[in-house]
């Protein structure tokens, strides 16, 4: 196999959340296949500001799949065609040479583009701070074991403590609905002794900011779950929906 | 009471409803399927139409039937609404959107293939419901049952439309015990197979009537052309 391929780059760019975008072409002569696909973005940048234009802007911190800042829709495909996997983590050996590999920003109401590639998640941060946290009291940290917790709830609460926010979920949705990512943080405290105070207010507020941010409603599809990098189970859909009734139908 | 009406409006809400009034429909199916099933008994359609004249004359029966149009008009206007609020969320469509990749068509199309139902279902009314409770027809509804699909367009249009009922069936079934809550990773397949099955029955059961009328197998079409029922 060899170790480099050519590829053509089809781009999605918008000055600012204003003006319309359009697609431009870019040729990407001899890729490396052991680049990940954030470098092939830096190598393409390299160029354009050599060339005197205006870098592609896109997402990126951690480049280890673990901070959710990476997006794109890459072929289709939120993150690109590997299962579980964020765009960072993604190499260039899973394209094939001479392939036009289009690339397109998060779409959806909630997730304004700032500029090229880049979307505004602020939506999540709304719903997080409508009910993303715990009480804690101040003073000094409680004994480690004071609170037991069963090792199938930890478990579980962990595993949804996997989502990383990136927004995958909302892009790949028919729906652009949120409901992936709102239901891992409302499953995550939920199944904690420590998130009980809050238990039946957090699910309320949550699913309001939610609707208030222009997210849509979850129809049930399970593209979600298939395309989160962190593979989050929509079980917890159901969590939140047994959540929501409970605290729906019992009163302050 | 307002506070847990109010539940009702958000998306989860809105998902609620579908659930509720889609498998509430769904036991109406099987009712509706075992009524059918009397137009089997190769008795001239006796025990079909009398089964029909129980059911208009129990007060009960009557009763439900209210809350029956109520679930088909609630689910049909909470669709519509939830399809139509979903397609606002995403202003700007994807160039390149490969979701085959991960999601079935009819899980996407659930609003087409309800609309389509929904059509069929007019029109299924219009034939035996209206003209019967309200028109007061002097055949019976075993006879306009048989003549009715001795068009080869109406049966058609039947099979069609259970096949696409069916369609419909297979993504909701299971995804109304995801929505009031019943899902876990341990439920997930047995109720998607449950689901399948559900469908299975129903578009199996209910299409077979136009085909075996149409066709009359087993001399059923004419065992009630015939009689003087
Ligand atoms: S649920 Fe998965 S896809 Fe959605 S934000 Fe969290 S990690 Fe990303
Ligand atoms: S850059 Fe942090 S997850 Fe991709």
């Amino acid at each position: 196999m060899s170790d480099s391929i050519n590829l053509k780059l089809k781009i999605w760019r918008q000055r600012n959340h204003k003006e319309a975008g359009h697609f431009e072409m870019y040729d990407m002569p001899g890729v490396s296949t052991h680049m990940s696909f954030l470098e092939m973005m830096d190598v393409l940048n390299d160029r354009l500001i050599r060339e005197g234009k205006d870098p592609v802007a896109f997402d990126h911190d951690c480049r280890e799949g673990i901070c959710g800042m990476c997006s794109m829709y890459i072929n289709g495909r939120a993150h690109g065609p590997l299962k579980g996997t964020t765009t960072c983590q993604l190499h260039m050996r899973h394209f094939s040479d001479g392939e036009t590999v289009t690339i397109e920003p998060w779409r959806a109401a909630a997730f304004p583009v700032i500029k090229d590639l880049v979307v505004d998640r602020t939506s999540f941060d709304k719903i997080i701070a409508a009910g993303g946290y715990i009480s804690v009291n101040t003073g000094n940290a409680t004994d480690a074991n004071s609170l037991p917790v069963e090792k199938a709830k930890s478990d579980e609460a962990f595993d949804a403590a996997a989502c990383i926010g990136c927004g995958a979920c909302v892009a790949t949705c028919k729906n652009a609905s949120g409901m992936l990512f709102l239901s891992a943080k409302v499953s995550h405290l939920a199944l904690l002794p420590q998130g009980e105070p809050e238990r039946r207010e957090r699910v309320l507020r949550m699913i309001d900011a939610h609707d208030e941010s222009g997210l849509g409603a979850c129809t049930n599809t399970g593209a979600c779950e298939a395309e989160c990098p962190k593979e989050i189970s929509i079980s917890h859909i159901a969590r939140l929906n047994r959540e929501y009734l409970r605290a729906g139908m019992t009163g302050e | 009471m307002i506070a847990s009406l109010r539940m009702f409006y958000t998306s989860v809400g809105r998902k609620l409803v579908m659930a509720l009034t889609g498998l509430f429909l769904c036991v109406f199916l099987l009712e509706h399927l075992y009524g059918n099933l009397q137009l089997y008994k190769m008795d001239g359609g006796k025990a079909f139409n009398e089964y029909g004249d129980f059911l208009v004359g129990n007060i009960i029966i009557r009763t439900v039937e209210f809350a029956l149009f109520g679930g088909i008009l609630l689910h049909a206007l909470d669709g519509l609404y939830l399809t139509w609020r979903n397609r606002q969320a995403r202003p700007v469509r994807y160039a390149v959107n490969r979701q085959a990749k991960n999601s079935t068509w009819f899980s996407r199309n659930m609003g087409l293939t309800g609309s389509i139902i929904l059509v069929f279902l007019v029109v299924h009314l219009r034939t035996f419901f209206v003209t019967h409770r309200f028109l007061g027809a002097d055949t019976s509804m075993a006879h306009d049952v048989a003549e009715a699909f001795q068009s080869n367009i109406y049966a058609a249009l039947y099979v069609v439309a259970m096949m696409l009922l069916g369609a419909h069936l297979n993504h909701g079934f299971q995804s109304a015990f995801q929505t009031i809550g019943w899902n876990n990773k341990k439920y997930a397949q047995p109720l998607r197979t449950a689901g399948t099955l559900f469908a299975l029955l129903v578009t199996i059961g209910f299409a077979s009537f136009p085909i075996v009328f149409y066709f009359d197998l087993f001399g059923v079409a004419s065992n009630i052309l015939q009689s003087s029922y």
